[in-house]
């Protein structure tokens, strides 16, 4: 019986970072929002990393509602990508010079999107997990949440249905 | 709406920092009806494939556009905050177009405020997103 060598833990570590890295520098406005992802195996958190210009209300202060949605909406569209693309990473099929090119990766579209604001957002960090709960052929159901001081005191949720790239670029338009 | 009512709302559309940084414009405003605008913005970019711009991009200008509409109403007083919004995407927004919003605070009671908003770019006979919410009223 043939024993395969494990790969190197950096040689991993450096295939999903690289890859993780790819996917959201090729997205401009996850730039703009000042959103990072922390890996940990394959659980990503998305971090929104305060700014000024995320202010919505002055007075309180809170962070703008539209803000948030689109920090919901990267955190649901990267999960749902990275969930998708694990294996070719794995596997070595996808590079992140694939990724970056464009050619055999393309993003799942937004459906619809619905934000439930439950406490308003304070001036400093916030984090959001994603979960994945129906993935079809055609169509991805995913659940959001984002928290900043406690983990179990979320200020916001969101669901959102989003059309996969495969059924997207078989649809015809 | 006068001019001056315009020049007001603009001026609080620009103390929002975020609605300020991704440029919104207040068209129209009054009775409980509200028109914003965005012009198109490669920092806004979503898919890189297309060019196509964040679908929270448009989110953010529907959800401003929603609050806008909801203190335009005469019985209003003081600011408001989103309960929550659906937005649904019906065709990708086309890239270097600018986003126009038109919202409508159809229903108020003493504490929620129901909005009804809608996004289009340049054809204006197919809408690029709708919107509908609920909003707070009063402090």
């Amino acid at each position: 019986m043939t024993v395969r060598t494990p790969e190197p833990v950096q040689v991993v570590k450096q295939r999903r970072d690289d890859a993780l890295a790819a996917i959201v520098a090729a997205i401009p406005y996850i730039q703009f929002l000042n959103v990072s992802f922390e890996r940990r195996g394959d659980e990503l958190t998305a971090v929104m990393a305060y700014r000024d210009t995320l202010i919505g209300n002055p007075a309180l202060p809170a962070l703008h509602g539209g803000a948030i949605a689109a920090f919901l909406e990267v955190a649901a569209v990267i999960e749902l990508t990275w969930a998708t693309a694990w294996a070719a990473i794995e596997d070595g099929t996808l590079t992140p010079e694939a990724i970056t090119s464009g050619h055999q990766f393309a993003l799942p579209k937004t459906i619809d999107f619905t934000v439930d604001y439950l406490r308003s957002g304070l001036p400093r960090d916030a984090y959001a997990r994603a979960t994945i709960n129906r993935s079809g052929r055609r169509y991805a159901s995913v659940h959001v949440e984002a928290w900043q001081d406690n983990r179990d005191r979320l200020f916001a949720q969101g669901t959102g249905h989003f059309l996969m790239p495969d059924a997207n670029s078989a649809k015809a338009d | 709406m006068t001019k001056d009512n315009r020049a007001i709302a603009q001026s609080f559309i620009d103390a929002i920092p975020h609605s300020h940084a991704l440029g919104m414009k207040i068209d129209f405003v009054g009775d409980g009806e509200a028109h914003m605008s965005m012009d198109y913005d490669e920092r806004f970019i979503g898919d890189p494939a297309t060019s196509v711009i964040h679908g929270g991009t448009v989110f953010a200008l529907l959800d401003t556009c929603g609050g806008a509409a909801v203190i335009s109403h005469p019985d209003h007083n003081g600011a408001t905050a989103t309960i929550d919004l659906r937005v649904d995407y019906m065709r990708p927004a086309s890239p270097g177009q600018r986003i126009r919003a038109v919202a409508t605070c159809y229903n108020r009671t003493r504490s929620v405020a129901f909005v009804r908003a809608v996004a289009m770019d340049d054809r204006e006979d197919k809408p690029v997103a709708t919107a509908a919410g609920a909003f707070v009223t009063g402090g």
